[in-house]
């Protein structure tokens, strides 16, 4: 395991209505991000069932985001408080499993902010690089 | 004609299931008339080589019951489904993993250390572990080796049926062993038998009213009123992503579910269905707050995986590196 | 995993059976035939002691519980009291009544279904009587179905009760720090005096069975003081404060091979007393008197092994605090020449005499005036700190010892349960047995390969187990090599 030289995969979970919207604004801006972030689109951060969070880290990814409306903007108008619930304890969850709580990151990207999706996709490929790669199967190998 | 023949079987178990099979009472008579009994270390005297003795196929229905922890039960797992028609995992741990698949928090090393080392009773001033294969004066012995994690049934070989419970309750023991004896139709390959469809909350008694919680508690902390929910009142109770069919006789005694029937049909990780619903329903916008709330659980693994750590997505926690690849005491 | 395996001077026993859990023995000949050594190997471990860590100190009744499916009324009992500890709390009265009237409603049951299901077979049937009989259904068929239909009514009301306050039989929920969740209504209380009632009378059919049937059969009375089936070792119980026998509580007695005591302590002070001792040849360690220290698989005063369980507990106590179950205990004692008793299979009437008591406890908790009290619980205040708590399993001392960390999670934990004190004596009778039994010359005959399982069957009666049908098969393959490695023996029990 040496960490700096192997590309992160981190999968985001962007609300329909801002995060995405904000991603979208960034690549039609012909802004420039790592391609490590894989975008998948939900309708709001309330639909993100842990379940998607677990599974990702299960089955390779090195990183996950959750990116939604700002509190009190959500189209859905409570989704993403129930996010800010369930992604706290997520998050005590992950650590106690042993997953660095800088590999889970929880943002709310806007659809005008395309520079702030940059700069936290980023941000988030360089700290996870740092980590290295998580390749949770290693743990799960036979006896 | 003769009788098809029955195997029951014991890994990594507390007996519990044995048991809740012997407390069929008088109705375990039917279950003798039925079949042959080929196999029950707990209860009768056949060795595992009459059983490796017995073509494939030739046992109709094995109630396995334990999770896999070491080689020896995984050796029977696979002797077990090669023999058998009909492959049961009964009971939480061959089912979930259960108790035992808390053991996933840790491993061999940790395990061994714990038990043989550390603890203020032990006397081993020499770090005697036990040992694959040992030398004594007259020969030499040997134990099966002890895995770093703790596997369902499924996770080693596939598995016909799952009766889920912690131990299943005798209500729905009877009706599968029932079912068992008249040749009944069961349901697909892969279906949980002897439970129902939707969740303990179904089962249960208590008033439920929308839940907005403003305050979880202990169960130490509080005297909860009788008639309502224990989740309306603050009480972590995980009959809302649990399995029903068990009549919830856990919050009838004022405790809390925990969890032993495992996942609601249809849901993938107990877990994390058990952290949505309960997080969701904090009555506060307030991350802070919610900070503060959240710290009334301080151990996610008892809250949301008391009996389904080897099942769940991640399975275990993450083996330390060094820990992994070291030579361990084996 | 092992089969018969085909080497020199040995003999294996794989997997032992009819008890709780799992276990195997590897019996060593020497050149001359005679046995060399024997072992009792257990091939396994969960961790309990490592995976408590870091959960919750109010989850460790539930969690610990599943130590044993057969017994978790007593790791529920131990797990709660040594909450009371930790969290420095005093239940109320009442609800110190109530454990333990749901703990002796558990001990009336656990002792039934030993006695009638797994000891009864060796006696009821008798040790040399064919297999087919050796089981439940032959126990029936000596004592009767009226018999055999009373014995399935007691467990399944004792099973009742402890369901009416602890929600299920196998894995009952009730135990807090502080109290029980759950106390009992009038109508209920009169349900469970109509059952201990019953169970009273239960305990005196016992009696009589055991004595028309088992002592006065002279050949089972000198098999019982056989030299084979004993060991001059030391023995620990828990003794109330006049001590008679407690399963609830009270303080850690030890006496010697004259039946003095060398020891009374509180539980929490058990770290002074018990060390435990590991092997590389199985998963379970040895528990023995630290101020003896271990010298090995032997009895007598020079080494540090001790017993528990019914006889121990007779054995450790003055009496019995209840008056059916004291006359017994005065009779045990006549009969078989004196206190204490060191015979290992007396074990099975000291059972009988601790069933009576559970059910005479069982009344007359049922008749307290406080029982159906609703204040049952104390909601603790202090800091979580370190606590033992101490029960009497049926199958001896059970020891839960927590520390907590400042969330009030289980830092640490050490369990010292029942059966495991006496892995020590188990490996010992079984040595003896084998080595009294088999020797060259020794035709290996039906009532041998019995006798080897008695010796150990004699310490676990963990099982509920043969309560209805065994089909009466008790297959056993003993392979018997002489020193060159031939086989010059192979009996089959079919």
């Amino acid at each position: 395991m040496v960490s700096g030289d192997h590309e992160p995969t981190i999968v985001a979970f962007l609300c329909n209505w801002c995060a995405y919207q904000g991603a979208d604004l960034a690549g039609t801006s012909r802004m420039e991000y790592p391609a490590n972030v894989r975008p998948v689109r939900v309708m709001c951060t309330g639909r993100i069932d842990p379940t998607f969070i677990l599974k990702a880290f299960a089955e390779g990814a090195d990183g996950v985001l959750v990116g939604g409306c700002h509190p009190g903007d959500c189209y859905y108008l409570e989704g993403n408080y129930k996010t800010i619930r369930r992604m706290t304890m997520l998050r005590r969850m992950l650590e106690q499993f042993g997953i660095e709580p800088e590999r889970f990151r929880l943002e709310w990207v806007s659809a005008g902010e395309g520079t702030k999706w940059t700069k936290v996709c980023r941000e988030l490929t360089e700290q996870v690089r740092a980590l290295g790669p998580l390749h949770w199967w290693e743990n799960v190998r036979e006896a | 004609m003769a009788k098809p023949k029955m195997a029951l079987y014991w890994a990594a178990s507390c007996g519990g299931c044995e048991i809740a099979v012997v407390r069929l009472y008088e109705k375990i008579l039917d279950l003798a008339n039925a079949f042959e009994i080929v196999l029950w270390p707990c209860i009768m005297d056949f060795k595992y080589k009459d059983v490796e003795a017995l073509p494939d196929k030739s046992i109709m229905v094995t109630l396995f019951n334990g999770a896999i922890r070491n080689s020896e039960q995984e050796h029977m797992a696979r002797m077990l489904r090669d023999k058998s028609q009909v492959l049961v995992a009964y009971g939480a741990c061959a089912h979930l993993g259960g108790i035992p698949g808390l053991g996933n928090v840790s491993n061999r090393q940790g395990i061994f250390q714990r038990v043989y080392r550390e603890t203020p009773s032990t006397a081993n001033e020499e770090g005697t572990y036990p040992q694959l294969s040992s030398q004594v004066p007259e020969g030499e012995l040997t134990l099966p080796e002890f895995y770093d994690t703790v596997r369902t049934l499924d996770q080693v070989v596939p598995v016909d049926y799952y009766v889920p419970g912690c131990p299943p309750v005798k209500e729905q023991t009877e009706a599968v062993v029932q079912a068992l004896i008249k040749g009944a139709e069961l349901p697909p390959p892969g279906s949980v038998i002897g439970a129902s469809e939707k969740t303990v909350c179904d089962d249960c008694p208590r008033t439920k009213e929308d839940k907005s919680i403003k305050a979880i508690y202990r169960t130490y902390q509080i005297i909860p009123e009788p008639e309502k929910c224990l989740l309306n009142q603050g009480i972590l109770c995980a009959g809302p992503a649990t399995r029903g069919g068990c009549g919830a006789p856990c919050p009838q005694v004022n405790m809390p579910c925990i969890g032993c029937y495992g996942p609601a049909p249809g849901a993938v990780d107990q877990g994390a269905k058990l952290l949505s619903a309960v997080t969701s329903n904090i009555d506060s916008r307030d991350p802070e707050e919610i900070e503060r709330i959240l710290d009334a659980i301080p151990d996610a693994i008892a809250a949301f995986y008391m009996f389904g750590l080897p099942v769940s997505l991640l399975r275990r926690l993450r083996l330390e590196r060094e820990a992994a690849t070291a030579e361990s005491a084996h | 995993m092992t089969e018969a395996k085909v080497e020199r001077r040995r003999i294996s026993i794989d997997p032992v059976t009819r008890l709780e859990g799992h276990g195997r023995i590897e019996i060593f000949l020497n050149d001359e035939g005679d046995v060399e050594n024997a072992y009792f190997q257990v091939p396994e471990l969960r961790g309990f002691e490592k995976f408590c860590e870091g959960r919750p100190l109010e989850t460790l009744p539930v969690i610990t519980a599943r130590i044993c499916g057969v017994c978790p009324e007593a790791h529920h009992m131990a797990s709660t009291k040594a909450l009371d500890a930790v969290f420095k709390v005093d239940p109320p009265s009442p609800a110190k009544k109530l454990r333990e009237l749901l703990y002796s409603a558990f001990m009336v049951a656990d002792h039934a279904t030993h006695f009638y299901a797994l000891s009864g077979p060796d006696f009821v049937v008798g040790p040399d009587a064919p297999p087919a009989e050796r089981n439940i259904v032959g126990v029936i068929g000596k004592v009767g179905m009226e018999v055999g239909g009373q014995v399935l009514r007691a467990l399944a009301a004792c099973h009742e009760v402890v369901a009416m306050l602890g929600g299920k039989y196998i894995h009952p929920t009730c135990g807090l720090p502080g109290g029980v969740s759950k106390g009992l209504t009038e109508e209920e209380r009169a349900k469970v005096e109509e059952i201990a009632k019953a169970a009273v009378k239960f305990g005196k059919l016992t009696i009589k069975i055991l004595d028309d049937i088992v002592l006065a059969n002279k050949a089972y009375v000198d098999m019982i003081l056989s030299d084979t089936f004993t060991h001059q070792t030391y023995y620990m119980g828990l003794v109330d404060e006049n001590n008679r026998v407690n399963f609830y509580d009270g303080q850690l007695r030890v006496v010697d091979q004259q039946g003095k005591e060398v020891a009374k302590f509180p539980v929490s002070q058990y770290l002074n007393y018990i060390g435990e001792h590991v092997e590389p040849w199985t998963y379970i360690k040895f528990p023995y008197l630290k101020s003896v220290g271990w010298h090995g698989l032997t009895d007598g005063p020079g080494s540090g092994i001790y017993r528990v369980a019914p006889l121990a507990r007779l054995n450790v106590a003055d009496g019995m605090a209840t008056p059916l179950a004291q006359a017994e205990y005065e009779r045990f004692y006549s009969t078989l020449g004196g206190k204490p008793v060191h015979a290992t299979l007396a074990t099975h009437w000291a059972r009988v005499v601790e069933l009576v008591y559970a059910a005479e406890r069982l009344l007359e908790l049922s008749q307290d005036p406080e029982i159906t009290s609703t204040n049952i619980r104390t909601i603790p205040s202090e800091t979580p700190g370190e606590g033992v708590g101490v029960v009497e399993a049926p199958r001896g001392v059970l020891i839960h010892h927590y520390w907590a960390d400042e969330n009030a999670l289980a830092k640490k934990v050490n369990l010292i349960v029942g059966t495991g004190h006496n892995s020590g004596a188990i490996a010992m009778s079984i040595k003896k047995a084998a080595q009294g039994l088999i020797k060259k010359g020794t035709v290996i005959s039906e009532g041998l390969l019995n006798t080897i399982e008695m010796a150990f069957r004699a310490y676990d009666p963990c099982f509920a187990c043969a309560t209805h049908s065994l089909p009466g098969q008790m297959p056993l393959i003993v392979s018997i090599y002489d020193s060159q490695g031939n086989l010059s023996q192979r009996l089959r029990r079919d």
